[in-house]
């Protein structure tokens, strides 16, 4: 298992897309440590030859049939938007 | 320094369903702004995706068509990353257990003449893989605007090795698939309306050299021309670099068909991390050999092997089974032209040029069309027993053509059937040779030509009903008495 | 003190308007005014809509008159006020999961269990406060102010679902609707001296609850009494069509089928594992829940020690899993759609990091953040992987254990309600907090929390019973067999 100290918070919260001020970044660096450090016990753990779990009880083929059903009317799409304008949403200028 | 291309595609089609991949509200290209959307579309809070039993149906037929390895089992993952385009700000894909791996595409290289078979090669298959499209961003002054009526659309992501060696190869590898897609009911895979994209990876090296050069991603190749000119482009910029002692740099560029130039796309210094998990959301897939074997069951003939078999049993030739064979439909209309004419060459005549241009003229799609096999393979008959002359059947195809009378009844109407009275025939035929001792002359001295010194004075007295086939043979049995 | 309509269950309120002792839209009008009193000190509802519930109330007058005429059946919870999480879709209302980021959010559909509630005739009533986007213990993570424990207001009425156990505490609610995905309905149950119910992963649809850790959520009800529990778990259960990770099991009857296993006298096998009595555990809920397992012997239920030997990794893998799905299910909220869009986002990527940013809550932020890490290139397999191979070890445990016995009993949580404050700049300690819980939901099983007495201080202490997987009917009628013996559940806060 990696290392608590490997846990580089930048490069994380610019993953997540969320700016931290630098108050947060001290504060959650240590909780986080600590939480990381707890975690960190999980390696004790034998888990040679065990299966992983993603879902308590697994099923196969979950599926609907292909049938066309009708959707929000575009008012309804629209209600929240913070910004709209022609039916669409309006966001700022993307920056590739 | 020669060099060799080596260039991969991964091309993304979308799956032909009425549904879109995870909720069932409508998929389609072309409806006013954001009318084909559900709270699932659009990532409300609280909502769930469900898989579209079809989509799944229809990539195994892919697979299969291709010769896919079909796996038993295969799951969900969730691809993350921001875009304003995604609604969930992740988009459900297959990462490491993708449904297709292997398999490969046939694909026909330009021959030394339009009319000859050009050269056939597989191009080899890494996988395939179903996920979900995006919305669409339209760039505005200072602003993007955002329509989610394409996002959730199914959208099968085909990825081939790095085996292609040549823009020819790359278009004639997109021909393929697309006619495959087509065939199997699977896609319409119409560029222009985005349900077939490629992007291509192209790198050059030194021939002999083993190791692969660095790699150019090339985007937006929106038609499939600007596919072949891209890639074309792309190897030369490379080749260009190179020669002149610099270094390619491994990035993503945009090449802009109308100008025929690329540029490199400035990405922000972002490193991509995915962070790929399953889906909780989402059950795996477990395709068994009853699944399989039912879709299989319902699988098309390929079109190569389809034309390998109209050349073999209908001894066409190859440029009328490159008409017919690139559309399913057409080659079956063929087959049945054929099949209640007896000629099928001829059939094949009617239906490429006559029957291709009419529709083309008109805009009528070949299932609209009022001729159907069975009025080809009567007229054709028509003209083989010599009730009707070939400029006469022209007509009578045209008028079919519009009004779906039989050809029959065309010619009954118009009056333009050929002249079989024998005895008329006997007559003017020994009426022509009476009149021109010097051809007899010059014909029973062995010239075969001074017979067609006959023909026009018999013509002229049928007034152009009479078959040539027959004045042909009227004439030389009455010069060999 | 004599019993008002609002304090009083499910079982009796809906003889009551059976009989026309009381209509429906006389008792939301008790409901109303004791929340009108009661909500400035509880706090635990984020919105009302008294008008809309009145009319909801009379609505159901007279569907249940209608059916009277025709000799149509009526549901148990016709006519019956429940509150509803803030985390729960119901159309045209509000739905902010206590965040800043869906402050003005107005869902436009109903969740399958919202439709299934209406279904059934009951009042959707409130928007009931919790830990922002259900991640909390304490309630103290809400946007929108804390709720507080309705027998001690300094204290907290634990979380997630703070407010759903508070209103039905506090006389606010009948019943009410909250989501489990590591005890945040039974830990706060336990610390409101009411029943609260994590069903089977699967038994109830998640569609429309608003995804924390979707391999974990699950949905379930908060009520005075075991049989209500079972009323409004029956109401909401069954396959989704919408949900793919609902399962297509029968509901059972499950008021019915525990009444058929007191008849046959069934003598329960009741595992006590020892990994939950060991440190950190309030010797007052130890002596509480000693007490109540004594009774379940007095009952002749054959009361045995069992090992859950994983326990103690238990909170580790939660907090790896959880975070992780957390990390991808928030990334929705990013001001594109809908909720809080930043005035100040230079373009479309400053949008992202600024409404985030502000949107979001510290809690919420560190949970993010950590999944993010431990999903990230490198070490995805160390953490994300290992957690899940733990979470088999987890759960082979509790299905090792039912060889031996039919339910596992342990304390719902290791201390009663704590202080305002007093876990909050700490993360760790609230996580571990969780430690009795948080099996129960790694292992997909119904877990319930019922009263089992007070500390000398007056603060409720609870029971947690774990079943089964989709043997509810069994876990709740272990429960009542319990709670026909004491009278914990009519001792009312004092407000």
């Amino acid at each position: 298992m990696p290392k608590p100290e490997d846990f580089n918070l930048d490069h994380v919260a610019n993953l997540a897309r969320i700016n931290l001020t630098a108050e947060e970044k001290t504060r959650f660096s240590s909780q986080l440590g600590d939480v990381l450090t707890y975690i960190a016990q999980l390696n004790e753990v034998n888990v040679d030859g065990v299966e992983p779990t993603a879902h308590a009880f697994p099923v196969v083929n979950v599926w609907a049939d292909d049938v066309a059903e009708a959707g929000l009317p575009v008012e309804d799409a629209l209600r929240n938007a913070p910004e709209k304008r022609d039916n669409m949403f309006v966001v700022p200028k993307v920056v590739e | 320094m020669t060099y060799e291309t080596v260039i991969g595609l991964e091309v993304h089609v979308q799956l032909k369903t009425r549904s879109k991949m995870f909720t069932r509200v409508a998929a389609g290209y072309g409806h006013p702004e954001n009318t084909l959307t559900d709270p699932v579309v659009l990532a409300l809070p609280g909502t769930l995706p469900v898989m579209n039993k079809d989509a799944l149906d229809k990539i195994i037929k892919a697979g299969l068509l291709l010769g896919c390895d079909i796996a038993p089992v295969c799951k969900w993952d969730r691809k993350n990353y921001f875009y304003p385009d995604s609604p969930k700000n992740y988009q459900i894909s297959q990462y490491d257990q993708p449904i297709c791996r292997g398999g490969s595409v046939e694909i026909e290289l330009p021959g030394p003449a339009r009319n000859v078979m050009g050269e056939h090669k597989r191009i080899a298959l890494t996988r395939i893989h179903l996920e979900e499209d995006v919305g669409k961003l339209n760039h505005g002054e200072g602003a993007s605007l955002v329509d989610f009526n394409r996002a959730g659309t199914p959208l099968m992501e085909i990825v081939s090795e790095p085996v292609i060696q040549s823009a020819d190869e790359a278009f004639a590898y997109l021909t393929a698939l697309k006619t495959i897609m087509i065939y199997g009911g699977i896609s319409d895979c119409d560029m222009e309306k985005g349900q077939l994209r490629c992007d291509a990876n192209i790198s050059i090296r030194p021939v002999g050299q083993e190791a692969l050069g660095t790699k150019v991603e090339l985007k937006n190749l929106n038609s499939f021309s600007f596919v072949r000119d891209g890639i074309a482009h792309e190897i030369r910029r490379q080749t260009a670099v190179v020669e002149s002692g610099g270094k390619i740099v491994q990035e993503t560029r945009d090449y802009d068909g109308q100008t025929g130039t690329s540029q490199s796309l400035r990405s922000k210094e972002m490193a991509h991390d995915y962070r790929y998990f399953p889906d909780p959301d989402l059950m795996p897939v477990e395709v068994d050999s009853a699944w399989k074997e039912s879709i299989r069951s319902g699988c098309p003939e390929l079109p190569f092997d389809k034309q390998r078999r109209l050349l073999e049993q209908y001894q066409v030739p190859y440029t009328i089974t490159s008409v017919l064979v690139p559309d399913g439909e057409l080659s079956d209309y063929f087959e049945e032209a054929a099949r209640l004419s007896g000629k099928p060459q001829a059939a094949g005549n009617w239906i490429t040029n006559d029957l291709l241009r009419e529709l083309g003229a008109s805009k009528t799609p070949l299932s609209a069309s009022k001729v159907r096999p069975a009025h080809v393979a009567g007229l054709v008959k028509l003209v083989e027993d010599g009730t009707i002359l070939s400029n006469a059947a022209k007509e009578v195809f045209i008028d079919m053509f519009h009004s779906g009378e039989m050809p029959e009844a065309v010619l009954a109407r118009k009056g333009l059937k050929a002249e079989t009275n024998l005895e008329d025939l006997e007559r003017w035929c020994a009426e022509a040779i009476a009149a021109n001792s010097k051809s007899v002359a010059d014909y029973k001295g062995g010239k075969e030509s001074a017979l067609n010194a006959f023909k026009g004075p018999v013509m002229r007295a049928a007034k152009g009903k009479a078959d040539p086939k027959r004045v042909d043979e009227t004439l030389r049995r009455l010069l060999a008495q | 003190m004599p019993q008002e309509l609002f304090n009083k269950p499910v079982t009796e309120l809906s003889g009551m308007l059976a009989r026309g002792e009381v209509s429906a839209v006389e008792l939301m009008r008790s409901v109303a005014e004791r929340t009108r009193k009661v909500e400035p000190k509880v706090h635990a509802f984020n919105s009302l809509d008294e008008e809309d519930a009145l009319a909801q109330a009379a609505a159901s007058d007279a569907r249940r008159a209608a059916a009277k005429a025709s000799g149509a059946e009526v549901h148990a919870l016709e006519g019956i006020p429940i509150g509803i999480k803030d985390v729960i879709s119901v159309a045209g209302q509000p739905l902010t999961a206590s965040s800043r980021m869906l402050a003005t959010f107005v869902s436009p559909y109903d969740a399958t269990v919202t439709t299934k509630l209406k279904a059934a005739g009951a009042i959707c009533w409130g928007r009931l406060n919790l830990d922002e986007f259900a991640m909390g213990s304490s309630t103290e993570n809400s946007a929108f102010g804390v709720t507080s424990n309705p027998y001690d207001l300094e204290r907290v009425p634990g979380g997630s679902s703070g407010g759903s156990a508070a209103s039905v505490a506090a006389g606010e609610a009948i019943a009410s609707l909250g989501s489990d995905t590591g005890g945040s309905i039974r830990q706060p149950a336990a610390l409101c001296n009411i029943v609260g119910l994590k069903p089977s992963y699967g038994r109830v649809s998640r569609y429309g609850l608003i995804a924390f850790a979707s391999s974990l959520d699950q949905i379930g009800p908060f009520a005075r009494s075991v049989d209500d529990a079972a009323t409004v778990l029956g109401a909401i259960s069954g396959h989704d069509r919408r949900d793919s990770t609902s399962l297509r099991m029968e509901v059972p009857d499950y008021r019915r089928g525990m009444d058929e296993l007191r008849k046959s006298g069934r003598k329960w096998r009741l595992g006590i594992p020892k990994e939950y009595f060991g440190e950190g555990l309030d010797p007052e809920v130890g002596a509480a829940v000693q007490a109540a397992i004594a009774e379940y012997t007095k009952l002749g239920c054959e009361v045995r020690e069992v090992s859950l030997p994983h326990t103690k990794y238990a909170v580790g893998a939660y907090y790896i899993i959880a975070t992780a799905e957390c990390s991808s299910n928030l990334a929705r909220f990013d001001g594109v759609r809908y909720g809080h869009r930043s005035k100040d986002a230079t373009d479309a990527l400053d949008l992202y990091f600024k409404s985030r940013a502000e949107g979001f809550g510290p809690e919420v932020k560190r949970r993010i953040i950590l999944g993010t890490y431990v999903l990230s290139s490198g070490y995805y397999d160390a953490y994300y992987l290992r957690a899940q191979k733990v979470r088999t070890l987890i759960r082979r445990d509790f299905l090792e254990a039912y060889k031996q016995v039919d339910a596992i009993v342990t304390p719902t949580s290791p201390t009663p309600a704590f202080r305002k404050g007093e876990k909050a700049a700490n993360p760790l300690a609230m996580y571990l907090n969780d430690i009795y819980t948080i099996g129960v939901n790694l292992a997909g099983l119904p877990g319930i929390s019922i009263p089992c007495g007070f500390t000398g201080g007056g603060l409720p202490i609870g029971l947690q019973i774990i079943g089964q997987p989709f043997k509810e009917t069994e876990l709740l009628a272990v429960a009542r067999s319990y709670e026909e013996r004491n009278d914990w559940r009519n001792r009312f806060p004092t407000l």
